[in-house]
This record gives C-alpha cells, structure tokens and sequence, in this order.
C-alpha cells in the first residue's frame, strides 16, 4: 500500500479544494470505518483530508431551537451537552450505541453516514429526527435531508470536493420524544441486524400530531417509512394504532438473507422493535399509557 | 471464597500472590509472538488458497523472485519428502507428513487459506506484493464441508486413496472409536423411560487474542533459532526438526510470552516455512498471521452431529445409554474423537453402555485441540438428554444426577475404574449454594449441567538454582499461560519455608532446561509442578548436607526449618545457617547448589464440574441474557486461588460463547464468510454476568500439594447448561447450537 498524503486543512474552503483537486482524496472524521478500510486493502485513497483541525466543525450549537452539530464531533462530544441529550435524547443513543468506548471517542455521525453502510445506527435517528446536513463544495454550500445523502451500501450523493459540515435538528415542540433501538446478537460491539428509530409529536391531549419512523439494515439504504408515521397521526398510540404502524413498517422492509440475519427475522425484528421505538419515544413525549 | 476450611496449613498454597509476569504485561513490555525482531530480520508473507479443494498444476514464482527486496520464495516443494511418522508431542498425535503439507500445500490445497507459498522480503509491503505475484494454476475440485455430505458415497475424498489400495473402500473417515459394556439394546427396550434427540453444531474458534507469529534463523552450519509464542516449545523443536528432516538439537526454540491458546497452539503453522524462508536468505525471517489467516487457517474445534439415547428405571436408576457422534476432523486426521468418547457418559454409573464416535475429513482447517478438545460437544447432547429424562420422569435434575453420579472405583467407560473423583461434592456443593434455590424472574429459566475432563500429566523438567544471596531460581520448560509460574513459586517456596518473592520462576529455551510437554491436557500445575517439588526438596537436602559439611556434622543432624538449615543434636545442636549463608559460601562448601528434576509425572485425577445458570429470553427478539452463572467444580487444591478462578471463569464464558453466538458460517462456494470478530461472535464484557466459582477441595492423593487439572474442565457444562436454562424459561429445547436470538426467534415463533 503506497501511503496515502496526510493533509490537515484549517477552513471549510481549504478541504473542499483538497478533495476538488484529487478524487481518490477522502475526508476523515474519526477514521474508525476509514482507516479500517485502507488497513485492510479495500479501498487506496491517494490523500486524507483530516476534518478535525478546523475548529468549528467539532462541537454542538444552538441556533435559535435548531441544534447544529459539526461534522468532526466525536459521538461521546454528544452526550456532554445537556440540552441536546434533553431535546433529542434518541440520536444521542445512537450514536453512542456505535462500537466501544473507544470508538465512540473518535467517531462521528457524519463519518457514520457518508460510510454509507446499510445498518450505521446513527443514521435512522437522525433521519427520524427530521435532520438535515449542511454540505460545502466547490459551488457552495446547500442543505440536504440526511436520507439524501447514502445512495446505496457504500455510495453517497455526494459530487467530487463535496462533504458534509454539519447536522442540523429541526425545532421542535415541547411534547416530542424521539428513540433510537438496534437488534444485534450480543450487547454492543456488533453491527445492526435492524435499527429502528422514531420521532414523535404529541399534542396537549396526548394525540400523536408528527410521527417519522426510519429503518436501518433492512434494505440498501436506510428507509423512512411514511406509511408507518402516518399510522400513528392523530391517534393516541393506542394498540390499533401500533399494530398498523407496525405492518407498514413490516411491509417497507426489503431485506436480505445472510450471515448476520434472516429475511423473516430481520422483517420480524423491524416489527417489534419499532413498537418499543415509539413506545419509548411517546414516554419520553410524555404521553400518558 | 467459598473455599472449605484447610485441613492442612500452608504458607503460600491456596494464596493469591501477584504474579511475577504481571508488570511486563500490564504496562506492554513483554514480548510476544510479533513483537520480536532480530538484527537483519525480512518480513514474510504466505499465500493462501482461494479454492476450498483443489490440485495444484503449477506455481510459477519468477514475478516475485524478481521483484527488489525480495530474498526468498518457497513452496511445498522446498520441504522434504517424508515417509509417515506419527508423533505424540503436541494435544494427541500427529503424523509429520500432514503438518508438513498444513504447513505448505504440495499437490493439493484441502481448504480455503491452506498455505500454498511463502515469501520473505526486506519489508512487509514488498513481502505481501510478493506474494500477490505468484501464479498458481489450479484444478478446482469438488469441495465437501457438511459431516453427512462428506460420509456420502459420492462424495469427494479429501485423501487420496492409499496406493495399491488397502482393501478398505476409501471413505473420509479418519477415526472411529467405540467403548463400552452391557447389553445396550435390551436394556433400553426394557426401561420404563427412554429419551433420544440429535444434536447438531457447527466448528467454534478457540479465540486467541494473539495471532500466530514466529521468528526463524537458520545458518549455513545447520543450526537455527526460532522464537516463538506457542504452547510448547519442545513440540515446535521436534516438529520443526522432524518437518524438516533435521536433528532436534540443531534447534533451539526461545519461547516468548503467549497471548492465549487454549489448545490451538500445539502444533506448528509457520516456523518450518519460516525455517526454509531463513535457509534460502540467509536472514532471520519473520511470519505472522493476519486474524482472518488464524480464522481460515488454524484449528477450530470440532463441529458436531451427535446421536443419544438414555433410558432409565421410573425411579431415575439409569439403565442404558447410547451416544453416536461424528466431528469434523478438517483437511487431516484430527484428535478428538477419543476423549469426546471417554468424556461423554463416565460421570454416571450406567451397566449398558455404547458410545462411539468418528472423525470425518471434510475441505475446512484441520480441527485442533480446544480446551477439553472433545468433551464439551457431546457433553451439550448427554446433559441435554440428562434435563429431558428428569423432566420425563417428573424429577428434580439434580436429584437424578446424584442419584446416578459415578463415585471413586465406579467404572469409566473405559472400564477402569475412577480414582479419588470430587464429582458428588460438586453437587452437594451445588445444591447447598444458595444460587440453587434462588428465586427466579419473569422470562427467566434455570439450567444444570455436570460434566468432567481426564486431564494428563507426563514429561516435565525443572531446575532449581540457588543464588549466592540465598533467592531462588525456578526454570521450567512449560510456557506460563494460566500463571504458572506463579503457581510454581509458590509451591516451590512452600517446600523451601522461604517468602514467595525469594524464589522467582522462568519459562527456559529449549537449550537450557529438559524435555517439557505442551502446556495443555491441564497438565501443567500438576506435572511441572511436581517437578518442582522434586527439584525444590533436593534443594533442600543440598543446603543441609552443606551446612552438615559446613559444621563438620553427620547430614542427619541437620534439618530444614522455616527456611534454615538447623543442627538438631550434637555440640553444633542450634546452630542455623540460611539459604544466603549457605549459597554463599558454596565456593568452599561443595559448589553451586542446584537440582533438576525430570520426571513423566503419572497419577494424575481428572476434574470434575457442575454449573447452575440462569436465563432471561426476550420472547420477542429470542435474545438470550445469562443473568446468573455459578461453577463449581472439584479442583483438587488450588495452588493460586485466583488462577484457579480465572480458569473456571474464563472456560465459563468460552462455553458460553459457544452456546450462544459463536459459529463458523462457509459460504456455498466453501469458503468462510466471518474470519474476524465483527462475525465471529464471541461475547464481550458487557454479555457476561459476573461467574460466581465455588471450589471443591479434594485433593489428589498422588500429588505432593493434592493438584488437580483444572483449566478444561469449565468449557464442559456450560453448553447444556444454558441450553437446558432456555428450556426452563421458553419450553423449547435447543438443540442446534449456537442458540443465537435468530434460532431462538425461530424455535418460538415457528420459520418464516
Ligand atoms: C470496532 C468497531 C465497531 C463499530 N461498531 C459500529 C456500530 O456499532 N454501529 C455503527 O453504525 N458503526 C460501527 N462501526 C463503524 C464506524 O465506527 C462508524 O460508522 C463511525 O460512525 C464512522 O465515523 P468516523 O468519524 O470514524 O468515520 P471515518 O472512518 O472517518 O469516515 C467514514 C467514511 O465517511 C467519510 N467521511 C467522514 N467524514 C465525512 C464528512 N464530514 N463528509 C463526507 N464524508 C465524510 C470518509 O471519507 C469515509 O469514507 C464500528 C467500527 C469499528 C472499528
């Protein structure tokens, strides 16, 4: 392996010229899926564009009621900040369900996503949470809806010289809860056989008026089941309701066979943990059982 | 804890001392298998085969010979021909002719990753694009992986019939044992209750951290160095040497510090090929194995298909039992089957008994010794047997083992009778704990399973120095896996009446200490450390007969107390020297004092173990949670309490990774779909609940210090414990392992 050039811009401006004038140039977040990846000979990057020297892409901030998190913001960084842990306590989980410890320290959401793996966990939480990303490139910057971004396993939308800055959380009101549940064989160190995440808005009544429910590892991409959210608006979450939200949920899956889960399970395990998904994201709303 | 009262005192046996290894390994400064170098070193680099079965028809190197930096390439054909040799040096016997073509292929690849050549270079990079140079041309052939699909009539044969033929139909069959007594057939026609299931797994990896790696030098003039982490350097001297054609004392092998093995290092992978790598380049040359190569590459343990059947009187006297078994054997005749027979069904006292086991060569690596190699697979089907019976007969499962558990001079299936065996212990043991009557939670079930391992003594050789200040060198030729070399010091220092840091224990090269076996058959504590005591009471004798020399008195005047030499009669009566006033004076008192013991230790007691597991199943997901694990298992004495726990936790949770996730998944195409720990699951920390250890004492008569084997015998029950505890707490008998939440999913909710 040739070793790839190591570059560590200090502006947005800097890595967008970088990854503009070498295609095979990769940014690096946390390096914990690139790294691995070079290591390991499937893929040959000639450059490395290290995204954490530049400071405001580390770091959550408040934009009015709308969370901007930069794209180098380690997973663990997420949980320091009370208000997001409070306003969106689901993409927290996720992203801090990610590996170890360890890899938690240096990992992103946005290294997450742009890995483009069917089952990252972080990506059906944020996608669930309505979350856009901000991305920089050699015409500028524009605003992408995160399920935008992954096209199929290992591709994402993004052009030559473009990356993704920054996560932004939608305002919210104040009866909403969103929760993020993955089945894995062991307890953690494992890669999602299904991730469901869901976002909910209750009104004053307790009556679902907002619901997104997103799918990890049951097709190519992560999957927003509109037809799921849908089953639960304007009901109070009552078991009708859950039963039909779960056979859309079941009916959007397109799984495949292989070594780490079975069509019928992954597709039965959609089901139920998108029911503990809203349930805990409706407890957390404040819904009354 | 939990230890019985000590009838005997000691000073140092049954403590907990810290081990004289463990600075270097905490703070990284201890040597293992990669982190050696020598001056000049190349790096080298093995190809592999994609094809699960295939011919060789030619390997064309010239690309990589001719590439700069590149100083050696070899192939199968670098090694000697050898006539068939089988030698019984590692975990059971191996013939040299099948280590020599595991090591690297000659005219056929018999597995996904077997080694086809090897390359050495300047660096590690060059070495790889070396390797990726060479050209082999294959015949691809039908590959075989399933026991049932390789014992078919058209299957492939993975040996080549013998030539001129043996008069036998050739067959993939490479092993067949049969032990027993009684008339099994009458006896389970006339029982009042008979159970009979199939139990099927695939091969488990043992799991080391440590990959393999070694370093190989060898001279113009014939002699060579190899450093190495394996679990017996005198078994990599004599294969290397017998690989290789060469005499064994032309090797010397420099053991380096071993990062787990648990069977899996007692043979050789890479130092032949390194030795022929260093021949031909005249360098010191390195090989070291990727995850994934120790995955495609190295033994796993057996998969299994097992057959039983148990009968039994209405009050629970077992009459009957049947147990039929084949295990993968791999590429080449592996050594499981017979300890899988004598481990299945000795620990009940049963008059009709047949079991028989096979080994069936199939296109996977060649299965290797894992921790009780044999025992827990069938132990899974006999256990799981055990809980249906109780269950059938309406029986308290602990109650029909200890009415049915086979006690001292009860025969074995061997027909030999058991010797001074703890196993009724265990169960009283077990069912005074009060994990045994714990209540239990909702989704929650409780499993039992007993189980035992042989365990083995044999050759060891040690030698006890006393240096001029009176401390104390132990040197042993076992490698120090589960702290023996602080279990050493302290049996050594037992003997001498001297601190546990005055005598200081190493693991010595194959030039400086005698023959020594494998550490493994959970043989060490037990025949290394009677060598020990040897060595250290003929110490002692040499400092009183010193001091007697000194003192110009009779040697039986003097005797060794709390850690003196003291005259006891005579006009000297209360004189004292110590170990220093000796040692150093030893210039004019006769010499260095120092004593070897070399001995094949023999008398050693298998051990014995019962576990009580509990389970919580989320009946929706099927996932599996062990919520509360209690060993307990006879341990002879414990010499280091906390090694001795180590051990039965760590088998503890390798069982329970078994049981619940670990599996090796083949593609159609033969080839492994999870050589690395991502796919490969065995539990992490957060998986495990804390393994409660209870030890029973009952100490082997033949050993000085009452020793026991006892780092097998804890992977035995757990397989069945668990599953026999999913039972309990869904209705469902597991019979497939591992028991992953898909199968469970599956076996509540029904396929599909
Ligand atoms: C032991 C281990 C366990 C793991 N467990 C999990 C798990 O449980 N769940 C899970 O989902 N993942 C897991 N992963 C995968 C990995 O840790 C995650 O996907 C992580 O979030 C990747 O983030 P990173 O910052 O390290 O990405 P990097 O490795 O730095 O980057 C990943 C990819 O994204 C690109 N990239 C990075 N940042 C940007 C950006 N801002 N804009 C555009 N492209 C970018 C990189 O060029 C690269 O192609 C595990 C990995 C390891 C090694």
């Amino acid at each position: 392996m040739p070793s790839p050039a190591f570059h560590a811009p200090d502006t947005v401006e800097g890595v967008v010229a970088l990854l503009s004038g070498d295609p095979t140039a990769r940014p690096l977040g946390g390096g914990t899926d690139l790294i691995v990846q070079m290591r390991s000979g499937r893929i040959a990057p000639g450059a490395v564009v290290d995204l954490k020297r530049i400071a405001a892409l580390s770091g959550v901030r408040r934009e009015g009621d709308v969370f901007v998190i930069g794209a180098a913001t380690r997973c663990t960084a997420l949980k320091d900040n009370a208000d997001l842990c409070a306003a969106w306590p689901g993409v927290v989980e996720a992203a801090n369900l990610i590996g170890s410890v360890q890899v938690r320290n240096r990992a992103t959401m946005a290294g997450n996503l742009c890995n483009a793996s069917p089952a990252a966990d972080s990506v059906p939480a944020l996608v669930a949470a309505g979350a856009t990303c901000v991305v920089a490139g050699p015409a500028g910057t524009r605003e992408v809806a995160v399920q935008d971004i992954p096209v199929s396993p290992g591709k994402t939308s993004l052009a030559s010289g473009e990356f993704v800055v920054e996560f932004r959380l939608p305002a919210r009101g104040a009866r909403a809860g969103d929760a993020y549940l993955r089945s894995i064989p062991r307890t953690e160190m494992d890669i999602a056989v299904v991730g469901v995440g869901a976002n909910l808005d209750l009104d004053a009544e307790g009556t679902c008026t907002a619901a997104r429910i997103a799918l990890g590892a049951v097709a190519p991409t992560v999957v927003l089941v509109e037809a799921a959210g849908a089953a639960l608006v304007g009901t109070k979450l009552d078991d009708g309701a859950l039963s039909a939200m779960v056979e859309a949920v079941t009916a959007a899956c397109a799984p495949i066979d292989d070594k780490r889960g079975t069509v019928a399970y992954r597709k039965a395990m959609a089901g139920v943990l998108a029911k503990r998904t809203v349930q805990i994201a409706a407890e957390r709303a404040g819904a009354k059982a | 804890m939990n230890a019985p009262e000590k009838i005997e005192t000691f000073r140092h046996i049954g403590t907990r001392p810290v081990r004289p290894d463990g600075v270097d390994k905490v703070t990284g400064k201890a040597l293992y298998g990669t982190d050696f170098k020598a001056p000049g070193m190349l790096w080298g680099a093995i190809l592999r085969s994609p094809h699960p079965h295939a011919r060789i028809l030619s390997i064309d190197t010239r690309a990589a010979e001719k590439l700069a930096g590149v100083k050696a390439v070899a192939t199968g054909k670098d090694l000697p021909t050898l006539e068939s040799l089988v030698m019984h040096v590692g975990e059971g016997a191996s013939d040299i002719v099948d280590i020599s073509h595991n090591c690297l292929a000659f005219d056929k690849v018999l597995y996904e990753g077997h080694p086809v050549a090897a390359v050495a270079a300047i660096t590690p990079e060059l070495a790889r694009e070396a390797a990726a140079l060479i050209s082999v041309e294959y015949e691809v052939l039908p590959h075989v992986l399933g026991l049932e699909e390789a014992l078919a009539d058209d299957a492939p044969l993975i040996r080549e019939p013998a030539k001129g033929g043996t008069g036998e139909t050739p067959s993939n069959v490479a092993m067949d044992v049969t032990m027993g007594r009684g008339e099994v057939e009458a006896a389970l026609s006339g029982a009042a209750v008979v159970v009979e299931g199939r139990y099927t797994m695939e091969p488990v990896h043992q799991g080391y951290i440590e990959p393999h790696a070694c370093v190989a030098s060898w001279n113009g003039d014939g002699q060579a160095q190899i450093w190495c982490s394996s679990q017996g350097h005198f078994m990599v001297r004599s294969l290397t040497a017998s690989v290789l054609a060469i005499p064994q004392s032309d090797i010397r092998v420099t053991p380096l510090e071993i990062g787990g093995g648990f069977g899996g290092k007692t043979t050789v992978y890479l130092e032949p090929v390194a030795m022929i790598l260093s021949r031909k380049s005249g360098r010191p040359v390195r090989l070291g194995m990727s995850r994934e190569d120790v995955f495609r590459a190295t033994g796993p343990a057996p998969g299994a298909i097992i057959d039983v059947r148990l009968g039994a009187d209405a009050d629970g006297t077992l009459v009957a039992a049947e147990v039929t078994f084949k295990y993968h054997s791999g590429a080449f005749a592996a050594n499981d089957a017979g300890a899988g027979v004598s481990s299945a069904i000795g620990h009940y006292r049963i008059a009709n008994t047949r079991v028989s086991g096979i080994e069936v060569l199939c296109n996977r690596p060649a299965a290797k010794a894992y921790r009780a190699p044999g025992a827990p697979q069938v132990n899974f089907a006999v256990e799981s047997a055990m809980d249906e019976l109780a269950i059938r007969l309406g029986m308290d499962p602990l109650e029909l083992r200890m009415k049915n558990a086979a006690r001292p001079g009860d025969l074995q299936t061997s027909g030999l009778p058991w010797g001074e065996i703890g196993w009724m212990q265990c169960l009283e043991a077990a069912k005074a704990h009060p994990h045994w009557s714990a209540p239990l939670g909702p989704n929650q079930g409780r499993g039992i399973a007993g189980g035992y391992w042989g365990n083995y003594g044999g050759p060891s050789t040690v030698n006890l120095s006393v240096a001029e200040d009176g401390t104390f060198t132990v040197a042993t030729g076992s490698p120090d896996i589960g702290g023996s070399r602080a279990s050493m010091a302290i049996m050594a220092a037992e003997v001498l009446e001297v601190p546990y840091e005055q005598v200081r224990c190493v693991v010595a090269d194959t030039s400086s200490i005698g023959l020594s076996f494998v550490t493994g058959g959970s043989r060490t504590t037990f025949a290394t450390g009677m060598a020990t005591v040897e060595a250290a009471r003929e110490v002692k004798r040499l400092l009183c007969e010193r001091a007697a020399r000194t003192w110009q008195v009779p040697a039986q005047h003097v005797e060794w107390r709390d850690g003196h030499a003291v005259c006891t009669s005579g006009e000297r009566q209360g004189s004292k020297m110590s170990a220093a006033q000796v040692a150093g004076s030893s210039l004019h008192s006769g010499g260095p004092v120092t004593a070897t013991s070399a001995l094949s230790a023999q008398g050693w007691l298998p051990g014995f173990g019962f576990h009580i597991c509990d389970v919580e199943v989320d009946q929706e997901t099927g996932h599996v949670s062990i919520v509360r694990y209690t060993a307990v298992q006879d341990v002879g004495r414990a010499i280091h309490a906390d090694y001795v726990e180590g051990q039965i936790q760590g088998g503890v949770a390798q069982g329970i990774g078994w049981a619940l996730n670990e599996t090796y998944i083949y593609n159609k195409d033969g080839k492994l779909e999870n050589p690395g720990f991502l796919d490969y699951r065995m539990p992490v920390a957060s998986d495990m609940p804390m393994i409660d250890t209870v030890m029973v004492e009952v100490p082997n008569p033949v050993h000085p210090y009452g020793v026991k084997g006892v780092g097998e015998v804890p992977i035995v029950p757990p397989l069945a414990a668990v599953a026999n505890a999913v039972r309990a707490a869904t209705g469902k008998r597991m019979r497939s392992l591992p028991m992953s939440p898909d199968k469970v999913h599956a076996a509540l909710h029904g396929e599909g």
